[in-house]
């Protein structure tokens, strides 16, 4: 009689303490892996790692995450494929939208829109993670690879993006962000910041894409006004890849053969990269280019500093065809495309009485940099509005401060 | 003598089910029952007769839904109330329950014919909130189960012309549920506004406004008067404008709101916006990628063929088409409606 109250007690004392420790499931693939792992990500509690065996996954309809504080877990981004070319419903691959969250060493392929969408997650964490289109630069792809928005602690660390008809790592509406160790390639965009607050990216490898890194803001959105990001120790290299997006999107505009481009944001640092080997122009800071009505929004970028960059062929290919920046910048500069292209455009105001020092361009030490600005003042009264020097733009450095995201 | 009480307890149970319909505690359970059955919403095993105190109702503007019909039903425990939110749905108390089933008849022409039954969706309203889940119904059309993770029926049915149409039917998994009914990251009901029920039912017992019968069984406390009511879509007697912005509303207005999942966009498309650039004139595309399909704005005023709004909506592409889940078929009849009021720009 005692032995089985003993082992009843024993039973439920074991099975409270299973319930309060964390928990791991493992699944392996399977015909009826769409179910299978759609129900554990539904099923999947707080603290637990789902881990998903080598092998590759097919998928029908998308897969979405809702759970807090949990880990997806593959055995490495070319061991664990979720393949997604026979979806015939949902709009991403994967979507997450709780907090919280890592995943971790699996690939997402041939998604019909979107690879991995993130929205309003406070905490998401994407390690060792592929996001690929394997056919492939085509206009066809899903838009973005990665696609954090609405987000706060974003880390993006050892990614690789392939394929993107829009961008590889986008990262939008969102705040507090790293992206780093990662590679872009074969994308329109590889990495892109847009409307974003407080981001490093920084020791990636963008190449091959249409454009490097873009650091963009765009107007009559919830959040606006980009600002604080620091571009360093990255390399932009060969960015060789007709844009391939489709028209309407703001990165058809870019030409290929771009290193980076800043537009429209204030309080951004780029240092220490390597970029090169871009057809039309390596670095461009610019103003956004089209009309608005939106009163809240600054279309023009401010406090940009540009120092210890080393910059390689650029300007030998560049593409007249795309959007507009290219062919001004060949017009003005008579074909002797620089490494650093500012537009000079400026509010009014400004162009009348300067600029604040503290929204200037800084330029630092850049090697054998050339650079390129327009004088709006000058082209207003007919003059030839194109300066080139460099050392007019030199100024003290301040560096920003680093982002850092709790627990990493 | 456990055994017993256990018997005893069961006994009662069953017969109180019988007696009293709906089974309050499956609602405000922590975990869905396995089965629709248990919740007793119904009297009859095909679901069709609603239990004391489920009452059918019927919303003026619907959502599309690949063509499926829906039969919808409202539960409010005896003796609570559900109170009147200005422009929101009726804050229904904790036990409430929402119940809408998604069917096909056979023979649009003939609907005596019979209907296929895909799923029973529930809204629970527990003491945390409200809760969402489906039950899919078997083939034999006897029993609807949990569908935790969705689930995929290929249904055909006759249409209206008397062609034969076929669709691949999505129940919606638990987080799909959310990708629609969420606001501000909470689960909420979209469809039982006061304006939106504001219409006359035929009830068994006749015909009345929807609003008075709720205020009759003791459903809601109050209504105001003077309720500004969104239009039948397909009521031709309503300008296009109504319409059209009613359509909209329904079909778009629950995500492409400020406080919708898709405000990350600036398209709002909900009844009461009206800004211009945010209702999608001359708007560029944010994040649509390929969604854009070559086009520059989401509404070109008198152009709807150079709309991406109009686009996506054509389009059954999953990386394309609006709304992102729900319909796997284009709605001809509703393009025909904001074709017409974009050319009308």
């Amino acid at each position: 009689m005692h032995k089985i109250y003993i082992k009843i007690i024993l039973f439920f004392s074991l099975a409270v303490i299973q319930n309060l420790s964390t928990e791991e499931i493992s699944l392996e693939p399977s015909l009826n892996s769409q179910e299978e792992l759609q129900e554990a990500l539904i099923l999947i509690n707080s603290g637990d790692t789902l881990r998903l065996s080598k092998g590759t996954y097919y998928f029908e309809d998308g897969l979405s995450l809702d759970v807090d504080n949990v880990t997806i877990e593959g055995a490495g981004m070319n061991e664990t494929i979720l393949n997604f070319s026979k979806q015939a419903s949902g709009a991403q691959g994967l979507l997450v939208t709780s907090n919280k969250v890592t995943l971790k060493g699996f690939s997402v392929e041939d998604a019909k829109g979107d690879a991995i969408k993130v929205i309003g997650a406070k905490g998401i964490y994407m390690i060792n993670v592929k996001t690929e289109w394997t056919g492939g630069p085509k206009s066809s792809n899903g838009a973005y690879g990665f696609y954090p928005v609405e987000s706060s602690d974003v880390l993006i660390d050892g990614c690789v993006a392939i394929g993107a008809s829009d961008a590889g790592i986008y990262v939008g509406q969102s705040s507090n962000i790293i992206v780093r160790n990662s590679t872009a390639q074969y994308n329109v965009a590889g990495i892109e910041i847009e409307n974003s607050y407080y981001a490093d990216v920084y020791d990636n490898l963008a190449s091959h894409n249409t454009a490097g890194i873009l650091v963009f803001d765009l107007p009559d959105l919830p959040q606006q006004g980009g600002h604080h990001v620091r571009v360093f120790r990255n390399k932009s290299i060969d960015n060789d890849t007709d844009n391939f997006a489709p028209e309407g999107n703001i990165v058809g505009e870019v030409p290929r053969g771009t290193g980076i481009i800043i537009q429209a944001n204030s309080d951004i640092e780029v240092f220490d990269n390597d970029i090169g080997g871009n057809g039309t122009v390596n670095l461009a800071i610019v103003t956004y280019g089209y009309d608005t009505e939106d009163e809240n929004y600054y279309p023009h970028p401010r406090s940009v500093q540009v120092y210890d960059n080393r910059f390689g062929n650029s300007g030998f290919d560049p593409d007249l065809e795309t959007g507009e920046l290219a062919a001004i910048l060949f017009e003005l500069s008579g074909g002797e495309m620089p490494d650093i292209f500012w537009d000079g455009i400026l509010p009014m105001s400004q162009i009348i009485f300067g600029q604040p020092d503290n929204e200037k361009i800084i330029l630092g030490d850049n090697g054998n940099a050339s650079f390129l600005t327009i004088s709006p003042i000058k082209y207003m009264i007919g003059m030839d509005p194109v300066n080139t020097d460099y050392d007019s733009f030199r100024g003290e450095i301040k560096p920003l401060k680093a982002v850092s995201i709790e627990g990493i | 003598m456990s055994g017993l009480r256990a018997f005893v307890v069961f006994i009662f149970l069953f017969i109180s089910h019988q007696i009293y319909g709906v089974n309050d505690s499956v609602i405000l359970a922590d975990k869905f029952p396995k089965t629709l059955d248990e919740f007793a919403f119904f009297e009859d095993k095909k679901a069709q007769d609603p239990a004391d105190g489920v009452l059918p109702y019927e919303l003026i503007s619907t959502l599309f839904s690949d063509y499926s019909y829906k039969q919808r039903w409202v539960y409010v425990p005896d003796g609570r109330k559900a109170t009147y939110e200005e422009d929101w749905v009726f804050n229904f108390p904790v036990g409430s329950a929402l119940i809408k089933t998604f069917y096909y008849p056979l023979d649009e022409r003939s609907l005596d014919k019979g209907k296929n039954m895909m799923e029973t969706r529930v809204l629970l309203r527990k003491e945390s909130g409200w809760e969402a889940v489906s039950y899919a119904w078997n083939k034999e059309q006897t029993e609807a189960k949990i569908k935790i993770a969705g689930k995929t029926i290929n249904a055909s049915w006759i249409d209206q012309a008397g062609e034969q149409r076929s669709v691949r039917y999505r129940v919606p998994n638990k987080n799909q549920c959310k990708e629609c009914h969420a606001t501000n990251d909470e689960i909420t009901p979209i469809g039982p506004k006061a304006r939106n029920l504001n219409k006359i039912y035929h009830y068994e017992d006749g015909s009345v406004n929807q609003l008075t019968k709720w205020l009759q069984q003791e459903i809601i406390h109050n209504y105001p008067e003077n309720l500004v009511s969104p239009v039948d879509w397909q009521d031709e007697s309503y300008s296009l404008e109504e319409r059209a912005r009613s359509y909209l509303d329904i079909n778009c207005g629950h995500c492409h709101a400020p406080t919708g999942a898709a405000n990350s966009t600036g398209l709002y498309l909900n009844f009461s916006e009206s800004r211009e650039k945010h209702l999608g004139f001359y708007k560029k595309p944010v994040a649509t990628g390929r969604g854009s399909g070559g086009l520059k704005y989401s509404i070109v005023p008198g152009k709807p063929e150079e709309s991406i709004l109009l686009h996506r909506m054509i389009s059954t592409d999953p990386g394309v088409m609006m709304p992102e889940s729900g319909r796997a078929l284009s709605h001809s009849e509703a393009i025909e409606l904001i074709g017409n009021w974009i050319k009308s720009l």
